[in-house]
């Protein structure tokens, strides 16, 4: 035969720049502290939030920590070193007084920038059943549908209002799943954070809607370092989102967030996670660092903890959202698609710690590289003494766009328990051109074809999403992989 | 005559440097099926695939002119949505995309490059089990990944149900016939006629005389050494059968038959 795959590999792997939507960068006056870290600085954010005593020493606490400790080198990302005096710690919007009581009081110009990115602030239309808090550079301007959810005992607010109103949870429960000393980007954010959400579901509530939060990077130089914190009593259920954009900018920036969930006897957390931070131009230049300790403990018997995660943003990635499954009969999941394009790195993963009896985890993980994308899945699956007849599944999926990209699997299993049932499945494949080639014989354009392609690949992850979400990722995975062929 | 559906003229085309074409001449008028026979390597796939489109494929000279307009100058889908549909001799599976899905993207895109409108997909799923019958192609196998898992026969039956789908006024057909056995050629054989009709034109490339008893041509031409060495009538191919290809390689008749 002579039709062999002989195509010069010019056409499938001409890289355009992308267009990232959310680029823009929103004019508006903020209270910006100078950049450097130092005790006084932590005092200064403690102070400009008007914080318990307690909540210093631990910043504290975390900060002098932080100090003892190396920046973490085993993660297959490469990146300049970061000068951790160069950034600002503290960034927010000015407001005529104090916080807004309500969003007549907010900003128009903030409402207008949610807007643009499609989140609008307003309670109506399109997101409607979606409660949103947004979190802008360091602070929350605004959280909707509180009113609704105040009715059914949910607290759904910012970290900041959460420490004023109800400092009795975040103590008991702040720092309980990610400790303060627990790695160098959560030590720094327990020192440094600004804002974040806090959600409390009370025992036997079902949340009405979906809860979400909306971080934005505004300001230049500036560091995010949220903090978010859900607790889900006995039999409560919640559905929670966040979404994540930033301004295109030729700097570096760092976001390191923590999030901490805890689910009591037989709740349920389920966790989605649509990453789209800046992610640096085709050369590489600019995009956010994105370090981030997410973990979840299932304390109680039959509870759940799922983690549902769309990365596409971020010049690097390094991030494990994972679950300590310590209740008898609970279960973790996680669920992710995580996409390198241009010269994006991503690290990512997932920690299922099976301490209870028959605890049950399940990992599936879809990792697409494009351009010279360089896509890494780490993940740790371990079986303590105790944990009799836990079960594990695990399916690692890489797909290659183009012979410049590269994926990588790090699959740690460490099982104590002979009862254990493992399960791990791999595989790695890539789009041809032949492939493609007959996708544009049927009249469809390559663009398409990869788009198709992707989206059947990515399907199993994007069927956990809330519905209006999987459509949003659908839509962001075709603008990432813009130009991957040509 | 009117003005012929493909107009192939001395015809060059090189795969990673070696030209397999050396001037092909061919012309196909409206609702015609043309044979192209020849021995393993004289091209035959070559010219399926350069008339497709098929990147790799390099067209160092000539010209092909389709409906009149320049065939060469159109990037490979908008042939397709122009109305050339290749039938694949080996066609690739597509893991991870359904086969509905797959065909409901490639008729809307064709239906909306002829400014007709969309299918939803309930029209669309009518049409698919009327389309499926003609090729006695498995249900099951509509919603099955493309050609994923799909036996040799059913690989075949799914190219012509494409083809049946998306109403191609020139249908290229490569080697339809390879790796089928009597009762499937059969069935494909009998699909494919079902879609002869005056708008449609047919180019059936195939190595052996066999296919022909079944999809019968009006014309045949023999492709030697990247060159159409003899066209005919239909009878042509027995002649073939019987006396093999070896002698058109050794001394290539001084004129060949005009059609």
């Amino acid at each position: 035969m002579e039709t062999t795959n002989s195509r010069q590999p010019s056409s499938v792997l001409d890289l355009t720049e992308r267009e990232y939507k959310a680029g823009f960068v929103t004019d508006i006056e903020a209270e910006t502290i100078p950049p450097g870290l130092s005790e006084d600085v932590i005092r200064l954010i403690s102070a400009k939030k008007n914080e318990p005593e307690w909540l210093l020493a631990w910043r504290l606490k975390a900060y002098r920590h932080w100090l003892t400790m190396k920046e973490p080198a085993w993660q297959n990302v490469h990146y300049p070193p970061i000068d951790y005096q160069a950034i600002v710690y503290y960034s927010a919007p000015k407001t005529k007084k104090d916080a807004p009581k309500s969003l007549e009081e907010v900003d128009p110009k903030l409402l207008e920038t949610y807007e643009k990115l499609g989140i609008p602030l307003r309670e109506r239309a399109k997101l409607a059943g979606v409660a949103v808090d947004a979190v802008f550079d360091s602070v929350s301007v605004a959280t909707t549908f509180r009113g609704e959810l105040e009715k059914v005992g949910i607290i759904f607010c910012s970290f900041s209002e959460a420490v004023q109103k109800h400092p009795e949870l975040v103590r008991k429960y702040l720092g309980t799943v990610v400790p303060h000393s627990d790695n160098y980007f959560a030590a720094l954010n327990s020192a440094v954070f600004s804002d974040g959400s806090f959600c409390f579901i009370p025992k036997g509530v079902r949340s009405p809607m979906e809860l979400s939060t909306y971080f934005r990077i505004n300001s230049a130089n500036t560091g995010q370092f949220e903090r978010t914190l859900i607790v889900a009593e006995e039999g409560a259920y919640v559905s929670y989102l966040e979404g994540c954009t930033a301004p295109i900018r030729d700097e570096n920036q760092l976001h390191a967030a923590v999030v901490e969930l805890v689910a009591l006897d037989r709740a349920e957390i389920k966790y989605s996670t649509v990453q789209n931070w800046y992610p640096g131009d085709k050369d590489g230049k600019g995009g956010i660092y994105n370090f981030v300790t997410k973990r979840g403990a299932c304390r109680g018997v039959s509870s759940k903890i799922s983690w549902t995660q769309v990365e596409t943003g971020s010049a690097i990635t390094w991030k494990y959202p994972s679950c300590i499954l310590q209740g008898d009969n609970s279960v973790g999941e996680f669920y992710s698609v995580a996409v390198t394009n241009n010269r994006q790195q991503a690290d990512t993963g997932t920690k299922m710690i099976h301490i209870g009896k028959n605890t049950k985890s399940t990992i599936v993980s879809k990792g697409i590289s494009a351009g010279h994308g360089q896509n890494t899945y780490r993940g740790m699956v371990k079986i303590l003494g105790k944990a009799d007849g836990a079960r594990n599944y695990s399916q690692c999926d890489s797909l290659l766009i183009g012979d410049r990209c590269g994926a990588h699997t790090f699959p740690y299993i460490e099982v104590n328990n002979s009862t254990a049932q493992m399960e791990h499945e791999a595989s790695t494949s890539k789009i041809g051109e032949d492939q493609i080639f007959y996708f544009q014989q049927r009249g469809i354009s390559a663009e398409e074809a990869v788009n198709m392609i992707v989206n059947g690949f990515c399907k199993v992850v994007f069927k956990e999403l809330p519905m209006e979400f999987a459509v949003e990722a659908q839509k962001l995975l075709g603008v990432s992989l813009e130009g991957s062929v040509g | 005559m009117t003005q012929p559906l493909l107009e192939i003229q001395n015809l060059h085309a090189s795969v990673a440097g070696n030209e397999i074409l050396r001037g092909v001449d061919l012309t196909l008028g409206a609702g015609e099926v043309h044979a192209v026979m020849g021995p393993n390597g004289s091209g035959k796939s070559t010219l399926a695939h350069v008339l497709a489109g098929r990147p790799g494929y390099s067209v160092t000279s000539g010209t092909v002119l389709y409906h009149g307009r320049d065939l060469l100058a159109m990037p490979p889908e908008e042939r397709a949505r122009e109305g050339v549909f290749l039938a694949f001799q080996y066609p690739v599976e597509i893991p991870g995309v359904s086969n509905v899905y797959f065909l409901k993207a490639a008729v809307n895109a064709v239906r909306k490059h002829r400014g007709l409108p969309e299918y939803d997909a309930i029209e669309f799923l009518a049409l698919v089990k009327q389309k499926a019958k003609l090729v006695d192609l498995d249900e099951d196998l509509v919603k099955r990944p493309v050609n994923e898992g799909f036996s040799g026969g059913e690989k075949k039956r799914n190219e012509i149900f494409q083809m049946a789908l998306l109403e191609p006024s020139l249908a290229i057909l490569d080697e339809t016939d390879s790796g089928l056995d009597i009762d499937a050629l059969r069935v494909v054989a009998g699909g494919v006629n079902q879609l002869r009709s005056p708008e449609r034109s047919m180019l059936v490339v195939t190595h052996y005389q066999r296919l022909l008893n079944y999809i019968v041509p009006d014309f045949l031409h023999v492709l030697v050494e990247g060159r159409v060495v003899l066209s005919g009538g239909k009878e042509l191919a027995l002649e073939l059968e019987e006396k093999g290809y070896g002698w058109l390689e050794k001394e290539p008749p001084a004129v060949a038959l005009s059609r």
